[in-house]
């Protein structure tokens, strides 16, 4: 037999599927009976038609140095991610949390620095931030919200417990693939996805849309909002895209912006077209010209002007990054605790800093065991696996860590909990991680699920594309409380089928 | 509309017709070709109908049909090959995504994956009459999504406008050589008639069945009237440009502060077509008013950059 169940095992890792005696979860009990009783080969049938839905739709990422045409699209397996409904329940309160925390800690750091004086987090610490803007320093953003669109990493230990592995406040990417896996998965497993009480994810971009609406300028009636994108060469293009379609917003490049007496406008067939919200997809250096890197070729010169002036909105406002540094990254208990007066609800991953000399001598004596970041790299880069690592390595990042201690954190090794992965002609567990999506505007809102990144390299916990990861669509349930309204939809649904 | 959009689908939508005609244009030699066994050299008025002779003689020496839809089709380094303009295509649109609808991009994405599949030079050997009605369906594919998916306001005008332009210019540049090639020498109308011939320049404009519905005898003066001034047929020079100004006049709007230069040039263009007869063309020499019609669509595609995708600097 191929590619059923009954080989898999979760050698001793959580594993999202199935129960340590090898039983399926109750909430994977229909598609891992769909699949042990679907035909030989049928399955890699379904597998190989999403990724042909994947190319046939353009959903690829370009191959840089290849020539034009030549793109890829994002390894996509097809066996879902499950979270059950009251593990998602404390996700979201928790993520809400942490945003919320995260927000108000930024608009300290950019205001009046209370939570330096009170000695929560040091101050060298915040100016030592690579992302750290001293020309935002007094300046207080449209509705006091900086990071407009989170994406937080999250992991899971052997005991199932999740953990927050890092914050990313700078503009996330990725959530166009959440929406478009789920897209491919509805048509790839139906009759399961029918009866599994799926929490929708369709909310996302008119909750995006509002959310920037709402960060317009106080006198404009009717506002309007763009995407600005890097362009056509940049690997998350597809992503800007496909949001701005799906918003109905105009996706813009530096060159279609021109900005006038601290105004923004666009370039149209009409002429020049106030411009009052961007959710700008380009990193922080490249904005303005006139204001940060000089050779930015993408940026709009003057753009930072007519921001402070509060006649455009940036999201996310510039200088967020601070809040995701992987240093500040070990202060966010203690910065909720400050803010909010609450507990942590998702904890972090215990985290060594080694600018401080207790930590580092630990981290030092230890290497082997842990798991090395640089604080401002992203994308899987600047890392050292500790126990996956060769002797070079470690002594490297030794070095490394010597000469500049505040650039590294340290953290021990997690066992990432696994999902099976198709795997040749057979299901192996792989790794992976969540990244789930948080809009703050009026309120916070939470979309259900989120990317399921998944580390296809047997015994590879790097999830990152870059680093050869890939995708999965994550199926949160709904609680029972939600049911009757969907299971009337979904009655009506079987009956077309039926009749069908 | 963003400049830089409106840009995009007038060129995309130029790309795509181009990548039609060329499809329709082969197809048709194809099929003449069974019919005229003894021809010596029937491929080389092809590439010459192309406009890139110069670069294919470089590159490939002999007008054998293997050689001439290569070049015509799968050769990237021809920038008018099949594969060249579906590749532009593609491109423009990839700039645009977000403006066009799901559908469009979809349909023009599969008429790429079509021309890129790595068995494409076998297919098209091995039956080249199927791949070219295929070409042709995904061009017109894309046309008839378009017009059910996308909104009919500004954005797709500009879609139009690209169309009906390349169209016109195609279909004048089609009859120019061909009229060239059949008629060298204006004293030799009215003399015995290549039927076959004027038969396949109709087809090469999918004119045939109309054209037969609207005239008993292919005369030249018939077959030219119908491609270049026939007010209903689809592809004739006339109603391309009646069809631009149209959507012309719907992009610039009531208020008329925008595009007056186009709207003037165009408006003069279509005009003088409407009131000549082919007797008049024909007497003033068919290449003589085809170029000048050239050199107008030239100055007025320049009139639409400035108008509308220059931008304001």
């Amino acid at each position: 037999m191929v590619l059923k169940f009954d080989a898999y095992s979760t050698d001793g890792f959580y594993d999202e599927l199935f129960l340590p005696n090898g039983k399926p979860r109750p909430v994977a009990q229909p598609l891992v009976t769909l699949i042990n009783e679907l035909e030989d080969g049928e399955l890699l049938n379904r597998q190989k038609a999403a990724e042909a839905s994947f190319m046939d739709n353009g959903i690829t990422f370009a191959v840089y140095g290849n020539e034009a045409g030549a793109d890829k699209i994002i390894p996509f397996d097809i066996i879902p991610r499950f979270i059950e409904a009251n593990d998602w329940n404390r996700l979201e309160k928790g993520l809400k949390q942490r945003t919320h925390a995260l927000n108000l800690f930024l608009n300290d750091i950019y205001g009046d620095r209370k939570c330096i004086r009170d000695k929560i987090v040091p101050e060298s610490m915040v100016e030592t931030c690579n992302a750290y803007l001293p020309q935002m320093q007094g300046f207080v953003p449209p509705r006091g919200v900086w990071a407009h669109i989170t994406g937080t990493d999250l992991v899971r230990d052997t005991d199932g417990t999740f953990y927050v592995l890092e914050d990313n406040m700078r503009c996330p990417s990725g959530v166009s693939y959440v929406l478009q896996n789920r897209q491919v998965l509805k048509r790839t497993f139906p009759r399961v996805f029918s009866q599994c009480s799926i929490r929708p994810v369709d909310e996302y971009c008119s909750q995006l849309r509002h959310a920037l609406e709402y960060m317009a300028p106080d006198a404009v009636k009717n506002p309007k909002a763009v995407v600005l994108t890097p362009g056509t060469y940049n690997s998350a293009y597809y992503e800007h895209s496909f949001l701005s379609q799906q918003m109905g917003l105009e996706l813009v490049c530096g060159n279609d912006l021109v900005v006038r007496d601290k105004h923004v406008y666009m370039r149209t067939t009409r002429g020049l077209v106030t411009v009052d919200v961007i959710y700008r997809r380009i990193d922080d250096g490249f904005l303005d010209p006139l204001e940060f890197r000089s050779d930015s070729a993408i940026g709009v010169p003057g753009l930072m002007e007519a921001y402070k002036a509060g006649n455009v909105a940036l999201c996310n406002a510039p200088g967020s990054g601070v809040a995701d540094d992987k240093a500040i990254y070990a202060y966010v208990p203690q910065i909720i605790k400050y803010f909010l007066n609450e507990d942590q609800i998702i904890p972090n991953v215990p985290t060594f800093i080694c600018e401080n000399p207790k930590h580092r001598q630990h981290v030092l004596s230890n290497l082997n065991k842990m798991v090395v970041k640089a604080v401002s790299e992203s994308g899987g880069y600047g890392m050292l696996v500790g126990p996956q690592a060769s002797e070079a390595e470690c002594e490297e990042f030794r070095k490394k860590i010597e000469e500049k201690p505040r650039n590294y954190i340290a953290q021990p090794m997690i066992s990432l909990s696994r999902v099976p992965t198709i795997s040749g002609d057979q299901f192996a567990g792989r790794h992976v991680d969540l990244r789930p999506y948080i809009i703050q505007g009026k309120d916070i809102f939470v979309l259900p699920g989120g990317l399921t990144r998944v580390a296809l390299r047997e015994g590879s916990v790097v999830v990152n594309s870059s680093q050869g990861g890939g995708g999965k669509d994550t199926w949160v349930i709904a609680a029972n409380d939600k049911a009757p309204e969907q299971g009337q939809a979904r009655h009506w649904v079987q009956q077309q089928q039926q009749q069908q | 509309m963003l400049s830089r959009v409106a840009d995009s689908l007038y060129w995309l939508t130029r790309y795509v017709e181009r990548a039609e005609n060329i499809a329709r244009c082969i197809d048709v030699n194809l099929q003449l070709q069974l019919d005229l066994p003894g021809e010596d050299r029937p491929w080389e008025p092809v590439v010459q109908t192309s406009g890139d002779a110069e670069l294919f003689f470089q590159s490939y020496g002999r007008a054998t049909l293997e050689n001439v839809l290569m070049f015509l089709t799968a050769d990237r380094n021809n920038p008018n090959s099949i594969i060249s303009c579906i590749a532009q295509a593609r491109e423009n649109a990839r700039c645009v995504r977000e403006a066009i609808t799901s559908e469009m991009w979809a349909a023009l994405n599969k008429f790429h994956l079509v021309l890129t599949g790595s068995d494409v030079q076998k297919r098209i050997l091995d039956d080249p009459h199927e791949f070219y009605t295929e070409v042709k369906e995904c061009s017109q594919l894309f046309v008839g999504i378009a017009d059910c998916t996308y909104s009919h306001s500004e954005g797709w005008h500009f879609l139009r406008l690209g169309r009906f332009f390349e169209r016109a210019d195609q279909t004048s540049r089609i009859l120019d050589v061909k009229y060239y090639i059949l008629l060298p020498d204006p004293a030799m109308v009215g003399m015995a008639l290549d039927t076959v011939q004027w038969l396949a320049l109709l087809k090469s404009a999918s004119a045939f069945e109309m054209f037969r519905k609207a005239y008993s005898s292919v005369t030249p003066q018939n077959v030219s009237n119908f491609l270049l001034l026939d007010p209903t047929f689809p592809r004739s020079v006339f109603f391309c440009l009646s069809a631009m100004e149209e959507s012309l006049k719907q992009i610039i709007g009531p208020t008329k502060t925008i595009g007056e230069k186009s709207l003037r040039k165009l408006g003069k263009m279509r005009s003088e077509l409407e009131y000549t007869t082919i007797d008049e063309v024909i007497s003033g020499g068919m290449h003589e008013r085809i170029d000048a019609l050239q050199t107008d669509f030239a100055n007025l595609g320049k009139c639409i950059f400035s108008d509308f995708f220059n931008g304001i600097s």
